[in-house]
């Protein structure tokens, strides 16, 4: 499996991590050392198998509509919220300007 | 008078209880082994204050008559990956550098509920992600134990509970917790000479935990022996409504459950895990812990898990593919670090923060999971991986038709060398090879140390049990134990 | 079908419009948090720890959403899936805290279903079109970006972040801006009948995104665009005719229809082309590991449908059938309020044709005077009832009746109460009526003589000079037959 820097790029720029021309260069061949080793895979015969959903056998639970009936996951906390925001102004978090 | 930092946790935990010492002591004693132990870098946050707190809590409780909780007096390690409250809580990642949680983890609540106290936060591989504590942003943990060759080369406590590993063999703490995903509590306990036990995937609430893989997440303890993991899982385990996935189950009273007599238990060698290359002592330390469980009245039966190969590939997709997710919320909006280069905009504020916060492994393993989950490759990777998890749990639901547990080596080599390993990421994960299935099948699974290889270095044995079935895989983890007689430590460098 | 088309210089077009409703679904608390979803709160003051994405945090689905979903899946006659569940879509933006939004893509909650709508709204039994609906699936709402408070900043709330929506995707089936407002209206009007949205568009509790192509008849789909967010019936129209226009212009022009994502600017009834974010459509959809899947059990599932109340098709059939008109029934039952209050009238034991003639007309009317809601109308169902009672037994003419229910109207009073404290109650005292009518002929003698004369419309007159000398409460009829009988007497005499 070989992954060329072009697909490097892009896989890092759906991530979201900021690569340079060297570090996307340095990593499409480790990258594609890995992903050839996992398309070990393909050999499997998977026909009529069904993805694994629940590792063990167990369904969702559901939770009542109560507000707050649980502080730890209740709202009302604003300032815990904000307590470790780089930037928090007025009650809201703060990003860079976005021109939408 | 005994050095108390020599006790495990039942024995402090009787000690208190029957006044023999008080658990200020205690606490007062591992205080300062902690305080001297820098070198191992073992810890990222020593919280005394917490340890004392809860130490006095359990001395005036005694004073006053009470029934003591479960674990009073009883300081341990809290792996970095649980959120504390008031304690800085990293995942040992510069991306949540000076974030303190508001809020407790289920876990280490559970803990404190019982009357724990707490040391410090503990090093890790940076996100849980690592087979060595060496992607860890605040450096590599070193383990305790050198190889007897004379030379002085530092050595992996494996990874990633490695904070956990090294703190409790140097006797830093009696017990720690760990988190386990693919190995993460059993290999770095087996490269260390102590034991852990990773539950049934749902016993313990992944609420509050810092997540890796959310399928495969679990907590679990890392202690000195299996009475002290007994008695840790009992205190972190039980239902959360908090979590989804939590399994809605009483927590079985496994300490007082504990029996090495294996008179008709089944124990099943699976032969796909005599792999290529592993090393001969391996193998030796293998055949002896079979015939510990033939002497401790177990049937001995081979078995088969033909899908064992495919495991650390679909792991491989399965895990970074989850984490990519998971770690997305860390983009300097919320908490953490914020890079912000002059000019720019949100997009790029993410792109640099993440890029400077997470580590190169941290990175690989999130590219690796972006690509898999990316536009036209979903099926060939992730849904292929999801249904070979599926063949995996099956294989070792015929092998329960056959035998009640497993037996096979931890790992397939005692510790390495820091930097032996890291310039190669596929050499690394093929440390987790023996580990791995049963996390991908949420099978509980333990680690408990053998005896010590040429080197003088500790090899663990792993057992592995159906689910729900800790206490079998505990029974025997103490058989071993007993028969092994392991009483190897490391020699204080630190 | 539509004949709607739209006259190129090429020749017709037709159009093809597909909606995906965001509905919020009516709850307390959040999707998968405790956090509270009432509208208007101080900036992030409804958020969790969960909703704001901390470390370690983890989702756990509210029932009662869940069963809002199926009970408007079972609504609209559709399939309802008992296994499903939920997936992540992966995009980085500042109102998505998660870094991904828990929605359903590959296994959701409602399958097929279909809503019936009609084209002519005034006469709702002319003709009829049956809208299929692709899907409903359940998601988390994201939070608010302010761009305007700070001159570099941008400002996240997120109060709405995990609040629940129902995503209801329509199939392509809709041709034009007409019967695009009437599903909407119809989807609006079923979710209110099921309590399972507000409806309220102004606050977002719906917003839809709208899908439309062109094609010459008989031609294979266009290229579709999807003009996102837009928040209220009229404009959802009025996207639908604008773009269907620029598309028609832009093939005629040669040119080719881009499928992307685009606005409405209401100010300039235009639609335009969103700055195409990078990567938009690589959502890297996986199920969400951190939730198992839903399965929905019969005794759940038979408590979402005994819970279902009457929907407007259903019951606008039973008004008809009642022998009220189609056009009053469709009036009556188009805001679930109004049917509520129309079938508390009903439960009083009016007759159903006087009842919806009244409700329509009177009631209607003095609402809408007055600027007010149904829900908040001065005049109950059981005063309404007593008031009709008045009429059909002969207490009150319609007249009288008028104006005892402005009475009604401003004092909050019963019928009978204002008949009895400002005296209205009409007359049918026919010793009464006779001295008044002799005292009007005998102050009239020389009409009376004209009448007798042959002037025949004088009737009228005298009928008014009666009915204004007893203060409009005689009984008109009694009044006739009164005049006649005395004014033709003299004639025999
Ligand atoms: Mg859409
Ligand atoms: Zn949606």
């Amino acid at each position: 499996m070989s992954v060329d820097t072009a697909t490097v790029k892009r896989i890092a720029s759906l991530a979201r991590i900021a690569i340079t021309d060297e570090d996307a260069a340095r990593m499409a061949p480790e990258l594609g050392n890995i992903l050839g080793w996992i398309e070990m895979l393909e050999e499997v015969d998977t026909t009529g198998i069904e993805p694994m959903t629940a590792v063990i056998p167990n369904t969702l639970r559901l939770r009542d509509d109560v507000v707050n009936a649980d502080p730890l996951t209740g709202g009302g906390i604003r300032e815990q919220v904000l307590a470790n925001a780089p930037v928090a102004e007025h009650g809201f978090f703060a990003v860079p300007k976005v021109i939408e | 008078m005994t050095d108390l930092t020599d006790l495990g946790i039942a024995g402090i935990r009787d000690g208190v209880r029957d006044g023999s010492f008080k658990a200020r002591e205690v606490a007062d004693a591992f205080i300062v082994k902690v305080s001297q132990a820098k070198a191992l870098n073992a810890f990222l946050v020593e919280t005394p204050e917490h340890a004392i707190a809860a130490a006095a809590a359990a001395d005036t409780a005694r004073a006053a008559g009470e029934t003591l909780k479960p674990l009073a007096g009883v300081p341990i390690g809290m792996k970095d990956l649980f959120c504390t409250k008031g304690v800085t809580t990293t995942a040992a990642s510069h991306i949540l550098e000076g974030f303190t949680p508001t809020y407790e983890s289920t876990v280490s609540q559970n803990l404190w509920d019982a009357g724990a106290g707490m040391l410090g936060k503990l090093n890790m591989d940076q996100f849980a992600m690592g087979s060595s504590n060496e992607t860890s942003a605040f450096g590599n943990v070193i383990s305790p134990w050198k190889r007897n060759d004379g030379g002085n080369a530092s050595l992996a406590p494996g990874g990633s509970s490695g904070g956990s590993s090294s703190a409790v063999a140097a006797r830093l703490c009696p017990g720690a917790t760990g988190t386990d995903t693919g190995g993460s509590i059993r290999q770095p306990a087996a490269f260390t000479g102590i034991s852990g036990i990773k539950p049934t995937y749902g016993r313990c609430s992944r609420w509050g935990t810092i997540a890796f893989a959310s399928s495969l997440d679990q907590a679990g303890p890392m202690a000195r022996d299996v009475r002290d993991c007994a008695i840790l899982l009992e205190a972190m385990a039980g239902f959360d409504a908090k979590d989804g996935t939590s399994l809605q189950l009483d927590v079985p009273k496994w300490e007082a459950g504990l029996s090495a007599n294996l008179n008709g238990l089944r124990v099943g060698i699976p032969k796909e895990y005599r792999v290529d290359g592993m090393p001969e002592e391996i193998e030796a330390l293998w055949q002896q812990g079979i015939a510990w469980m033939k002497d401790a009245g177990a049937t001995i039966v081979e078995v088969s898990l033909p899908h064992t190969k495919y495991a650390l590939p679909a792991y491989y997709i399965i895990a970074p593919a989850e984490a990519s997710s998971n770690l997305a919320r860390y983009d300097g909006v919320r908490y953490g670090i914020r890079d912000l280069p002059t000019g720019a905009g949100l997009q790029d504020m993410y792109a640099a923060t993440r890029a400077d916060g997470f580590g190169p492994e941290v990175k690989r393993r999130i590219m690796i999971g972006t690509y898999v989950l990316s536009a036209g490759f979903y099926d060939a990777y992730y849904t292929q991986a999801q249904k070979v998890r599926t063949l995996i749990a099956r294989d070792f639901e015929r092998a329960w038709e056959t035998c009640d547990v497993l037996l096979t080596p931890t790992a397939p080599s005692a510790a390495f060398a820091l930097g032996e390993k890291s310039a190669d990421p596929i050499a690394m994960y093929l440390n987790d090879v023996f580990t791995v299935p049963s996390s991908l099948a949420g099978l509980p699974a333990m680690s408990v140390p053998g005896g010590l290889d040429k080197q003088g270095l500790p090899l663990g044995l792993q057992i592995i049990g159906k689910p729900l079935d800790e206490q079998g895989v505990l029974n025997a983890g103490l058989a071993i134990e007993q028969r092994a007689g392991f009483t190897a430590r490391p020699e204080a460098w630190w | 079908m539509s004949d709607y088309r739209i006259q190129g210089e090429t020749g017709e077009w037709e159009v093809v419009v597909g909606l995906e409703v965001h509905a919020q679904v009516t709850s307390n608390a959040k999707l998968f948090s405790g956090a509270a979803t009432a509208f208007g709160a101080e900036p992030n003051t409804q958020v969790s720890l969960v909703d704001a994405a901390m470390p370690g945090m983890l989702p756990v689905p509210n029932r009662e959403c869940i069963r809002q979903a199926v009970r408007t899946g079972m609504a609209i006659e559709a399939q309802i899936n008992k296994w499903s569940r939920f997936d992540r879509k992966n995009y980085f933006y500042a109102d998505l805290p998660q870094g991904y939004q828990i929605s359903q893509l590959y296994h959701p909650i409602v399958g097929e279903g279909a809503i019936d709508i009609s084209l002519d709204e005034k006469n709702p039994d002319a003709a009829g079109k049956r809208i299929g609906v692709e899907r409903i699936h359940v998601e988390q709402d994201a939070g608010k970006l302010m761009h305007d408070q700070h001159p570099t900043q941008s400002y996240v709330d997120l109060n709405r972040s995990g609040v629940a929506l129902m995503e209801i995707v329509s199939k392509p089936d809709l041709a034009s801006p007409a019967e695009t407002g009437a599903y909407l209206r119809k989807l609006r009007s079923i979710l209110r009948y099921v309590g399972s949205c507000d409806g309220n568009m102004e606050e977002g509790s719906m917003r839809a995104d709208v899908n439309v192509s062109v094609r010459k008849p008989g031609d294979e789909l266009g290229t579709r665009t999807e003009t996102k967010n837009v928040n209220s019936v009229r404009f959802v129209m009025a996207v639908v005719e604008q773009e269907a226009k620029r598309q028609v212009e832009v093939l005629e022009a040669g040119g080719k229809i881009q499928q992307e994502t685009r606005l409405y600017d209401p100010d300039r009834n235009e639609t335009r082309s969103m700055r195409s974010k990078e990567d938009a459509h690589d959502y890297r959809y996986f199920p969400d590991p951190d939730l198992l899947p839903l399965v929905l059990d019969d005794a759940f599932l038979a408590e979402c449908r005994a819970s279902l109340p009457e929907l407007p098709d259903a019951k606008r059939a039973r008004y008809e059938a009642l022998g009220i008109t189609a056009y009053q029934a469709t009036v009556l039952t188009a805001e679930v309020e109004a049917a509520r209050w129309f079938d508390a009238l009903l439960d009083a034991g009016v007759k159903p044709a006087a009842a919806a003639n009244w409700t329509t007309s009177e009631l209607f009317g003095a609402l809408n005077r007055t600027g007010k809601d149904i829900e908040n109308s001065p005049v109950s169902p059981a005063q309404a009832a007593e008031l009709l009672g008045l009429i059909a037994d002969g207490t009150l003419s319609g007249s009288l009746a008028k104006q005892v229910f402005e009475v009604m109207l401003e004092t909050g009073d019963g019928a009978a109460k204002v008949v009895e404290d400002r005296g209205l109650k009409q007359t049918s005292d026919t010793g009464a009526i006779e001295a008044v009518i002799a005292e009007v002929m005998a102050a009239n003698a020389d009409k009376v003589a004209d009448y007798r004369g042959g002037k025949d419309k004088l009737f009228g007159f005298f009928v008014g000079q009666t009915m204004k000398a007893m203060g409009g409460k005689a009984n008109p009829a009694v009044v006739n037959e009164v005049l006649k009988k005395a004014l033709g007497e003299s004639v025999a005499s």
